[in-house]
């Protein structure tokens, strides 16, 4: 029952299929793990590897090549790339969260940990004007598409050498340069800011006439957000617009103390995709190489203008919601379940057990990565504060946007506009 | 009013490539109260786009096209809509820029009717200038006659910020005459300046929109009974022309402001025996840094120096407000 995601399938039949076996999806095979959250009893897992191709995933591109080893899905750079860009991940979240616990972070902090396949997975496949856009978890993205772990943690600090000069925090991380939308606190704001600059890809392409612009755009959103109504008008209007962007869903079953279960009528998420004329495909998030390769297959539709996909990748995070939440609600065993299929452990298993790379490789990675995140903290804390004149910059692109004031000039022009007192 | 605003869309648009404009109805249907007229003809679907009813969306749709560096106009059919869409214009468009520090701006213009209508009921009827007035990030305008409509769009459609734009339907179907300056294509207005649309000296009333018609119409029943108006268009609600307002009353010494929905300026000059003063936080998005964080707010220290003006301990601002 497993089926192949195959981009000749979908230009055949205009209302392609989720690629997922189940006619029921509430009956559990049982060589699979459980989908649906912890009110469901946990089934004996196999096991054999994460990276035995399970029945119930799209995985691989062609059928007759089910029974072939990973080797041939990733080179030993390509490896080693994955596993330092989850190694990065990993680390720096877990950096985050031992300097939130020290005082030294504050606001809100909403970890990545457990979740690294799926942005390793798809954003390592991007070029560097390809966008992504987030929802507030945005931290792990930003580093995969390339925005460096000091500017990050300083952001995260407060400090003027953040990539937002410390007016953003950790749900608002942009970067121009490396084409990252941000970072959104509302869930479903980030979906039509992301449709809009595939709009723009398009538009470019068709209008201004720029024949190689194939831009495509990512957009990062959980199973949560999928209940929200811009989530369904974004399906519709790419769709209908056909446009160059795969909506990526972290499916990692719970809204901060919601299940997917008790807030979602039809819990599969990748069926909603065919309802809106796209392909909708489910993939195993813990496995960064069968993200890797629904990714390629998702990525090249949209560059080649097929249209949107919508992939939804189950997946788990291993921390709470944010670091200020208890987390009481999920069941321990859920928890060790996906524990036991950590991303990283299962990539580093992989690359070993099919000689891609030995454990001193992987180490000299691990304590690289250590280094950088090191080097990215004393940077961050020694980095200054914003100066007080920072207050009302970047509030317009023009500042004379803050009018004229009482004596007939324009306000951002007196002296003493940028002293930020409290008064108007 | 409709002629003046389909001619600085269709010379937006022919000028610049990158304009293009959303929403519903505007293409086929030639617009809902035919602003765009002529312009699918011109343009083309893919600059003229009719939308599904996707309020928030589309406007979504256009902010992410307007981070880099495309110039969506998105209309509402009338602003009561945009409440579907407020997450963008206010979370998204207003605070883009200040959020990641210039690096997305979002050159976006939102337009279409605002305020009452005939007889068209409670959710097609709000106004919203002093909904948006109050959201630090945006822009806006209100036109009240076709010069302000041609000008002011001009500007809104050129600036690189976020712009509210806020039409009145019963003002479309009204002549106003312009001179030649203003049926030039390079005819633009400057945002933030109010315009003194009749000059007096006993007493200033200030408006915006169809309000700025009815004061005209009171200023001269006033005349009649010797009391000389000035009438001030405000056409930039945010920001508003102090200046002008404030060299006004200084003349006059008595304010009237007329607004549809609750007052933007409330009374702040009339029957003073001192100034008032209106201690407010920082006029920014909230930023994130935390001793940023605490000069955008009021502090004690800044009320303690405000009571002791006003009660003639220190000598008082020149200009209060």
């Amino acid at each position: 029952m497993a089926t192949a995601f195959s981009p000749s399938k979908f230009a055949a039949q205009p209302f392609p299929l989720n690629t997922t076996s189940q006619n029921n999806p509430l009956t559990i095979p049982t060589t699979a793990s459980p989908f649906l959250g912890s009110t469901r009893k946990l089934i004996r897992l196999s096991s054999s590897s994460n990276l035995n191709l399970r029945r119930r995933s799209g995985t691989v591109v062609k059928e007759n090549k089910s029974q072939s080893t990973p080797n041939l899905l990733i080179t030993k750079e390509e490896g080693l790339e994955l596993y330092e860009d989850m190694v990065l991940g990993r680390a720096f979240e877990d950096k985050c969260a031992q300097m939130y616990y020290d005082r030294k972070m504050f606001g809100f902090v909403h970890l990545y940990n457990g979740q690294e396949a799926v942005s390793t997975g798809f954003i390592k496949l991007l070029k560097q004007q390809d966008f992504i856009v987030c929802t507030y978890r945005d931290h792990v993205q930003a580093l995969s598409k390339g925005v460096s772990a000091r500017a990050i943690l300083s952001e995260l600090l407060g400090k003027a050498t953040g990539c937002c000069r410390g007016q953003g925090g950790s749900m608002h991380i942009f970067s121009r340069e490396h084409n990252m939308l941000g970072g959104f606190a509302f869930i479903g704001e980030g979906i039509p800011i992301g449709t809009g600059a595939a709009f723009r890809s398009k538009y470019k392409r068709k209008v201004l006439k720029e024949a190689d612009c194939d831009h495509v755009t990512l957009a990062f959103f959980g199973d949560g957000t999928c209940n929200n109504g811009q989530f369904y008008e974004c399906l519709n209007m790419a769709a209908l617009w056909k446009l160059p962007i795969v909506f990526v869903v972290e499916n990692n079953l719970w809204a901060i103390g919601m299940s997917h279960l008790r807030a979602t009528s039809v819990p599969p998420i990748h069926k909603k995709g065919p309802a809106f004329g796209m392909p909708g495909v489910h993939v195993d998030g813990m496995d960064v190489l069968k993200v890797r390769e629904v990714a390629k297959e998702a990525i090249g539709r949209a560059r080649r203008a097929e249209g949107p996909t919508l992939v939804e990748c189950e997946t788990y995070r291993f921390r709470g919601h944010s670091l200020a939440d208890p987390d009481k609600l999920r069941d321990p065993a859920e928890k060790a379940h996906y524990a036991a299929r950590d991303p990283i452990t299962a990539l580093k298993k992989c690359l070993i057990d099919n000689s891609l790379a030995s454990e001193a490789d992987l180490k000299a990675i691990d304590k690289k990565i250590d280094e950088v995140v090191e080097e990215a903290v004393e940077f961050a804390e020694e980095s200054p504060v914003p100066p007080k004149s920072q207050l009302h910059e970047n509030v317009f692109a023009d500042p004379k946007g803050f009018g004229i004031g009482p004596d007939g000039r324009y306000r951002c022009e007196e002296p003493k506009f940028a002293e930020g007192t409290a008064l108007d | 009013m409709r002629e003046a605003l389909n001619s600085a869309l269709d010379e937006e648009m022919s000028a610049d490539p990158k304009v293009f404009l959303m929403g519903e109805e505007v293409g086929e249907y030639q617009g809902a109260y035919k602003i765009s007229k002529g312009l699918l003809e011109k343009y083309g679907p893919e600059r003229v786009l009719d939308t599904p009813i996707t309020e928030a969306g589309f406007a979504g749709i256009g902010v992410g096209a307007a981070y880099y560096g495309l110039k969506p106009v998105v209309e509402f059919m009338t602003f009561n809509f945009s409440m579907q869409a407020i997450d963008h214009i206010i979370n998204s468009a207003a605070k883009s820029n200040y959020m990641s520090a210039g690096q997305m701006s979002v050159p976006i213009v939102f337009r279409g009717p605002n305020g009452a209508a005939a007889g068209v009921g409670a959710q097609h009827s709000q106004c919203y200038a002093s909904w948006y007035a109050s959201c630090p990030g945006l822009k806006v305008l209100s036109p009240y006659s076709s010069e302000d409509a041609r000008g002011l769009l001009k500007a809104a459609i050129r600036d690189p910020d976020p712009v509210v734009f806020l039409e009145n339907e019963l003002l479309y179907g009204e002549s106003f005459p312009v001179s030649d300056e203003v049926l030039d294509s390079s005819f633009c207005l400057p945002i933030g300046k109010a315009k003194i649309e009749r000059k007096g000296k006993d007493v200033t009333i200030t408006a915006f929109s169809k309000m700025v018609g009815y004061a005209l119409k009171a200023a001269e029943i006033l005349e009649k009974e010797g009391i000389d108006a000035e009438v001030i268009n405000l056409r930039s609600i945010r920001p508003l022309d102090r200046s002008t307002i404030n060299a006004s009353v200084r003349k006059t010494n008595r304010l009237i402001t007329v607004e549809e929905g609750a007052s933007v300026v409330e009374e702040s000059f009339a029957y003073l025996d001192a100034p008032v003063e209106r201690i407010a936080g920082a006029d920014i998005p909230m930023p994130y840094a935390a001793n940023l964080e605490r000069m955008a707010v009021p502090q004690v220290e800044d009320i303690v120096r405000a009571a002791k003006r006003a009660c003639y301990r220190v000598v008082p601002l020149a200009a209060a407000a």
